[in-house]
């Protein structure tokens, strides 16, 4: 087993309280505190326990954006990966990056790198899409272990216990393959300060979507972000019936 | 500055001696000496020459900015520790129960928090005194845990740091700073507070002169019970140049594991109540020789030293504290209404987070300046302006969390939230490390200090002669 592709996410702070900007194009970012998505923190954790347990060489961290994501890949790098690639990404290209584009760079990154697995994240605390994962898998038709919560490595083979709607399913998936973590997978590791000195000595590749032959041409617009209407008080009532009174009242049933 | 408080302190200052003695041998209409007094030899820092009259624009202006690059790892290190301190240390409980339990202590010590200025070669995380009040600021969201890294580091094993020889740091540091040696800090005695050149504590040389025995007891002593390292300050004998015998101070690094220490039980306190304080005494505790830090006789000069490096850190500990308490009682001003308004609408609320504002700049600014003007190369000396930053930031500490407190009103009164633990936490910082009323007048008992300023005085004004001959 050779190499494992880390996808990890710079969000805003999932402790930070949200505000749309004026003019309701999109969220405030600007000098909010921003923090590696939590999923991705599982799936770095996953990536790393595996490389101690012998079963990978090496992690690599990956992460697409501007200059300040390097401060996420250098908290993955502290977490135990062994070097980091930074796509760059700003401006407008930025704003509109989505799932898509991120799928299409792990793709052409998992080849180059010859990755036997790609590990990323359920889903970003963000925009909630949940896509990452699953279109990276099509675009290398490679097999998807989405939603872990436990990845065992047997042979060239992955067992993979997925957290879905019923309960919990079990599969068995070859490598080469995509896996996205989900909540209950592990533990992520604090970053220690020693860790985080040692980190600094670690590499960090960088190079442009166009390096991958990757077209960030976004095929989906933002028209307007709103916050979600404030909450209106409930009401208590005393028994089923009033319930069904009250629903039936209100047009709901 | 009052003329006549100066001559009333001179009284007690021997410089006074030195100039009657110079006006005796005049004739009766006093001259001014001939001979120059001699001043200290090294070139004053910042805030002695204030006392001066003289601002030394060099040393703050421009203020210690440090470079980016030293700017970036302090923002790398923030995030953890303050993830850490938001999600694994349980305040109230380690409030509760009067102690910090052990799986906090090695997240602690596992995150690197026990050797921050630990030079790198023995271990440590080897960061600069800026970076260690960064990190302060985060720390002291926790009392107890801030005083009980405070009491290992800043001053526990500072000694080694700074006056240990090559053999006592390479033996010493590592195990202190990965925090499998906790240290301790034993100078205050039951009749030595304030007064710390006048501890007791004995230590007699052996008759092979290899080893010394220590006798006494100390009292307050943070992480006293469980502290594996020591920097203990005893009277040991000293032949002076005059072949006179004296009992000098000097400064040992005592191993819990050398025996004959026993550690009292830990105080009940008011706050700061996770951190362990209590009683250490030494009956015959057998010291090697080649653990003296420094030179025999030389320890009050050491205790000074390590006391007045890491007295800074209180004002950075203070502005963080403040900063939390503005970030959280601001939360309830803008939401909790009264009368119609929010509370944030009223001045007299207003005025409180202007004061909280106003108290955590100001401390802010002046441990990073002295921390900035530590970091710069050779060996600064700023005692005087670790002292104003203690005096500063313990009062406007006090006042702030006081006035956060109010503006909860009854809520802040209680258990189910922090101010109440803010309130009692802070407290300590108006008394140890050298108590406030001590540190304040600090500057007018430095001897040399008092004579330059009057002797830059008297070669200006000659109507001083009257009160000068005493």
């Amino acid at each position: 087993m050779s190499r494992v592709l880390v996808g990890v996410k710079r969000v805003i702070d999932y402790a930070v309280k949200i505000r749309v900007k004026p003019d309701h194009s999109g969220v405030v970012t600007d000098g909010v505190k921003h923090s590696m998505n939590p999923f991705c923190e599982i799936a770095v954790e996953e990536a790393v326990k595996l490389k101690e347990k012998k079963f990978i060489k090496e992690v690599v961290a990956v992460s697409c954006g501007p200059t300040q994501v390097t401060e996420t890949i250098r908290t993955a790098l502290a977490m135990g990966c062994d070097r980091g690639i930074h796509v760059e990404v700003s401006g407008k290209d930025y704003e509109a990056m989505g799932p898509l584009q991120i799928a299409k760079i792990f793709a052409a990154l998992a080849k180059k790198e010859e990755a036997s697995l790609v590990i990323l994240g359920k889903q970003a605390i963000d925009d909630d899409c949940n896509q990452t994962g699953q279109m990276t898998a099509a675009l290398l038709d490679w097999p998807q272990g989405t939603f872990a919560s436990e990845v065992t490595i047997d042979g060239e083979k992955v067992k993979v216990v997925r957290e879905i709607d019923g309960g919990l399913e079990t599969i068995k998936i070859s490598m080469p393959a995509v896996l996205t973590a989900d909540l209950r997978l592990n533990t992520p590791r604090y970053a220690t300060l020693p860790n985080i000195m040692k980190a600094k000595k670690k590499k960090i590749a960088n190079m442009k979507p166009a390096d991958l032959g990757v077209d960030m041409v976004s095929r989906v617009e933002v028209l307007r972000v709103d916050e979600p209407p404030t909450r209106l008080a409930g009401v208590k009532v005393e028994t089923v019936d009033d319930l069904v009174a009250k629903l039936k009242a209100n047009g709901t049933i | 500055m009052n003329i006549n408080r100066l001559i009333a302190l001179s009284k007690s200052v021997q410089f006074g001696k030195i100039l009657t003695s110079n006006a005796r041998h005049a004739t009766k209409e006093v001259t001014l000496p001939n001979r120059t007094i001699r001043t200290h030899a090294r070139n004053l820092a910042y805030a002695k020459d204030l006392f001066l009259g003289k601002v030394n624009k060099a040393e703050c202006f421009p203020y210690p900015e440090i470079g980016n690059e030293e700017l970036e790892e302090i923002n790398s290190f923030v995030a953890p520790v303050e993830k850490f301190f938001t999600e694994e240390v349980d305040s109230k409980r380690i409030d509760h129960e009067a102690k910090i339990p052990p799986e906090t202590l090695n997240g602690l010590k596992e995150l690197g928090l026990f050797g921050i200025q630990v030079p790198e070669e023995y271990g440590g995380l080897g960061l600069s005194n800026t970076m260690y009040a960064r990190l302060g600021e985060i720390i002291s969201l926790d009392g107890s845990i801030a005083v009980t890294l405070a009491a290992h580091q800043a001053i526990g094993l500072k000694g080694i740091l700074i006056a240990g020889s090559e053999e006592q740091k390479a033996k010493y540091l590592p195990k202190l700073a990965s925090g499998e040696h906790v240290a301790a800090f034993c100078l205050t005695e039951p009749g030595s507070g304030s007064d710390a050149a006048s501890i007791q504590t004995k230590a007699t040389l052996s008759e092979d002169r290899k080893t010394y025995l220590l006798n006494g007891s100390k009292i307050w002593i943070s992480n006293g019970g469980f502290a594996d390292l020591m920097t203990v300050f005893a009277r040991t004998e000293v032949v002076g140049e005059d072949g006179v015998k004296k009992d000098k101070i000097t400064a040992f690094i005592v191993e819990r594991a050398f025996g004959g220490i026993t550690s009292g039980k830990p105080e009940d306190k008011l706050g700061i109540r996770g951190s362990n304080t209590c009683e250490v005494s030494f009956d015959n505790c057998p010291v090697p020789v080649e653990n003296v830090i420094g030179e025999v006789g030389g320890g009050f000069k050491v205790a000074m030293n390590i006391l007045n490096s890491g007295r800074f850190s209180m004002g950075s500990a203070g502005s963080g504290m403040i900063k939390k308490l503005i970030e959280m009682t601001a939360e309830y001003a803008g939401s909790r209404k009264q009368f119609g308004k929010n509370l944030s609408e009223f001045g007299m609320i207003q005025e409180k987070f202007a004061v909280m504002a106003q108290n955590a700049f100001v401390m802010e600014s002046m441990a990073y300046l002295t921390a900035g003007m530590m970091d710069r190369p050779g060996v600064p000396d700023c005692s005087l302006e670790a002292a104003m930053v203690k005096v500063f930031s313990s009062e406007g500490g006090w006042i702030c969390v006081s006035e956060a407190l109010q503006v909860l009103g009854g809520l802040g009164y209680t258990k189910n939230y922090p101010y109440e633990r803010y309130l009692r936490d802070c407290r300590i910082l108006l008394i140890f490390e050298v108590s406030r009323t001590q540190c304040s007048i600090s500057p007018f008992n430095n001897r040399e200090l008092v004579i330059q300023w009057v002797a830059s005085g008297l070669s200006k004004a000659k109507q001083y002669h009257k009160y000068i001959n005493l």
